[in-house]
């Protein structure tokens, strides 16, 4: 039967900061932090939050097709994504918001995928190496990996430089810890011993299904049947997730082999915009998670430690600003051209795209111009 | 000068009986070598990792062991274990870590052991490494290859014996190839290694064993070109892989009876190379395909179709598919039953020139 696990929690959830050994353990990991930083994880959180209200709401206006919410999984995303260096590879699922805008993505490119402009959004190597989302659940633990083994192919971890080593950080939920891909992709990193942080982000629900049914112990212990050391963090604290995670990608980068960290957090919106969560699950478990909100433990934290109204408040404004950007910007995406759908089927000519685009220029051409 | 070389086939009971060929070219023994295809795949895998310390290879018991088939013997030995990798055993891991592996700058070569076990790596084919540049807008490039030893006649079990090309085929982002000859093999398994697309390459495993000549020191074809293989007036045959001695063994019996056949090579199942089919139709009136892959929504269904709406006006009979039946490959004592052989390519030959 499952056994008990320890949560590393930094922060409580009406923020007050934790003592004990664990947290004693990766308070060093914050100690280094200096004020700026730490009031950088609140803005980065307050952002992503509000851009995804004005994402919601642009979906309810028609201008997108479908939405994917973040909502309640800042802390989990930002606290791991502001851990990662620059030159560490991530691979995101679809939900990844907040880890694309730390890595510099313009999150534009998140709403032309729902706008239906783009499979894409945005250039990996112009991005932090924050990879395209993927779709397929499970998928891109495997990209991961094969990027993971050939950094270490390359020589380019355990050097003992850390300003050299490199590691790849891979997303994932609950729903993905039953794909077979996500299974190989543990036996493959324990295999090579690559330089790879598994982070689940245990949001609970995998659309509708509970994570009860994906798993009857909890998901971190999975990783130790791989041979994999697992952690599993309080996913809604954001120092607990940085501290967590930056230490687990110094031990990836140095040579020790892959890390599992299990982010317990909670999806407090719809799987997408599509979904209708009343239908399979209580109000009262939604407002236990609600009273749990990263962005206001770690508020009252920094308030604690004497940041004041009118940080907040810019703050605030900012976000505005930005989902005022996004929803100027969104109205201006427009439909590519039709060459998008050829010109990147293949990288080396292709005798088939080349026709059939030549063909469906000429068929256009042929109906007269009414666009 | 090297293209006498390159289109002679292994075919022992054609050889100097072509139509309107000449005699093959006396050439420096240095220049070539007489190897089993499984050979000339592991000689063309050496000089492409020679050429390239990109390219790497990945699948199930290929380093010490050399493959099920022995088709990388010795590379591991040569090469060491950073090129050769022997994977666990996980289809859709191999193909989704090569995926990895080629976004970080390396050309891996994936070995399936079997065809009938690529299917726990068809999504990561069809769902990621086929769609991964379009998705990247070119940004990112996938030189995988994936070779897959394929077809019946080795009387094995199920699952070792299937045509599974066509699934791959319908999927945009993918080539596919298919050797005939050791000296393709040799030559198009390095053309694979040096293509920035995803290739799958065919490989006919009961063609493993059987030795022709290798030009060692001439260049490549085109991956991507079909190839006239023998020449005739009447009937075009065409067809890939281990189907290609069958179709000429069913031309040489045609021309006993007769009949002038010619018989094309399709190397490449996507693209498909049209330019010789359909001159060859236009010439002879009369399109037979074949393969042993069953023949309901199949490659050779796409090539009638095709050469229909380009030749419909030069066609004296419909075109006609010779192909395994749309049933399980069966248990290897019905194989020869169940795989096209001369008689039925000659079968509908006949009714071809009936119309």
């Amino acid at each position: 039967m499952a056994e008990s696990v320890e949560m590393v929690q930094l922060l409580s959830a009406d923020g007050i900061m934790q003592s004990g050994a664990t947290a004693e353990e990766y308070l060093p990991y914050i100690e280094k932090l200096s004020d700026d930083e730490l009031r950088q994880f609140h803005r980065d959180m307050v952002v992503i939050r509000r851009f995804d209200v004005e994402a919601a709401n642009l979906q309810r206006q028609g201008q997108l097709g479908l939405w994917v919410p973040s909502m309640g999984q800042e802390a989990a995303q930002v606290g791991s994504a502001r851990a990662a260096r620059d030159h560490d590879h991530i691979f995101p699922a679809y939900r990844e918001h907040a880890v694309a805008m730390v890595r510099g993505v313009d999150v534009l490119g998140i709403i032309g995928l729902l706008r239906g402009t783009t499979h894409g959004g945005w250039n990996p190597a112009e991005s932090k190496n924050f990879h395209l989302y993927t779709l397929v659940i499970a998928s891109q633990t495997l990209h991961a990996t094969g990027y993971a083994m050939g950094i270490a192919l390359d020589g380019l971890h355990a050097t003992g430089n850390p300003d050299k080593d490199e590691a790849v950080i891979v997303y994932f939920g609950d729903g993905a810890t039953s794909q077979g891909d996500l299974n190989e992709a543990l036996v493959f990193a324990a295999s090579y011993q690559t330089p790879q942080v598994f982070f689940l982000q245990n949001n609970h629900w995998a659309i509708s299904v509970p994570v009860s049914v994906q798993s009857r112990v909890p998901l971190v212990q999975r990783a130790s049947g791989f041979g994999i050391p697992g952690v599993q963090v309080d996913g809604n604290d954001v120092l607990a997730s940085f501290a967590v995670t930056a230490r687990n990608l110094d031990e990836a980068r140095s040579g020790a082999g892959p890390r599992f960290i299990e982010a317990l957090t909670y999806r407090v919106g719809a799987h997408t915009s599509s979904d209708d969560p009343t239908k399979y699950r209580t109000d009262a478990e939604l407002q236990s998670w609600i009273a749990r909100d990263p962005i206001t433990r770690f508020e009252t934290w920094l308030r604690s430690r004497g940041e004041g109204d009118a940080f907040f408040a810019a703050v605030d404004e900012e976000a505005e600003d930005f989902a005022a950007d996004i929803r100027t910007r969104t109205h201006e995406l427009r439909t590519p051209s039709t060459d998008k759908m050829f010109d990147h089927v293949y990288s080396d000519p292709h005798p088939v795209t080349a026709a059939q685009k030549q063909w469906l220029e000429d068929y256009e051409a042929s109906m007269g111009s009414d666009s | 000068m090297s293209e006498k070389l390159i289109t002679n086939t292994d075919a022992p009971h054609h050889a100097g009986s072509r139509d309107g060929e000449a005699p093959r070219p006396a050439r420096k023994a240095a220049d070539t070598a007489e190897l089993p295809l499984a050979k000339a795949i592991n000689a063309g895998l050496r000089k492409a990792m020679g050429d390239d310390s990109k390219v790497l290879l990945m699948g199930e018991d290929i380093g010490p062991l050399g493959g099920v088939f022995r088709v990388t013997e010795g590379l591991q030995a040569e090469f060491g274990e950073k090129r050769v990798l022997d994977t666990p055993l996980a289809e859709s891991g191999i193909i989704g870590t090569a995926i990895g592996l080629a976004m970080r700058g390396y050309r891996p070569v994936c070995e399936i052991q079997f065809d009938g076990f690529i299917f726990p790596g068809f999504d990561q084919i069809t769902s990621q490494l086929a769609k991964m540049t379009n998705r990247h807008e070119g940004q990112v490039q996938m030189p995988v290859v994936i070779r897959v030893p394929y077809g019946g006649h080795i009387g094995a079990v199920e699952h070792h014996q299937e045509s599974p090309e066509a699934y791959f085929a319908h999927t945009p982002g993918l080539r596919l190839v298919s050797p005939s000859t050791p000296n393709d093999a040799y030559w198009m398994i390095q053309e694979a290694c040096r293509s920035n697309d995803p290739v799958m390459f065919f490989e006919p495993k009961s063609r493993y064993w059987h030795k022709g000549p290798v030009d060692l020191t001439g260049s490549a074809a085109p991956l991507h070109a079909s190839r006239v293989v023998r020449t005739g007036s009447e009937v075009t045959l065409v067809g890939h892989g281990a189907m290609v001695t069958v179709l000429l063994q069913a031309a040489e019996l045609a021309a006993s009876e007769g009949t002038s056949v010619e018989v094309i090579d399709l190397r490449s199942l996507s693209p498909i190379d049209y330019s010789p089919i359909i001159a060859s139709v236009r010439k002879t009136g009369r399109l037979i395909v074949a393969s042993e892959a069953p023949g309901f929504v199949s490659v050779s269904s796409e090539i009638a179709a095709t050469v229909t709406e380009a030749a419909f006006y030069s066609l004296e009979a419909p075109v006609l598919r010779v192909s395994g039946f749309d049933a399980p490959f069966p248990p290897a004592g019905l194989e020869t039953i169940y795989l096209p052989d001369a008689d039925r390519v000659l079968e509908a030959v006949d009714r071809a020139m009936a119309y």
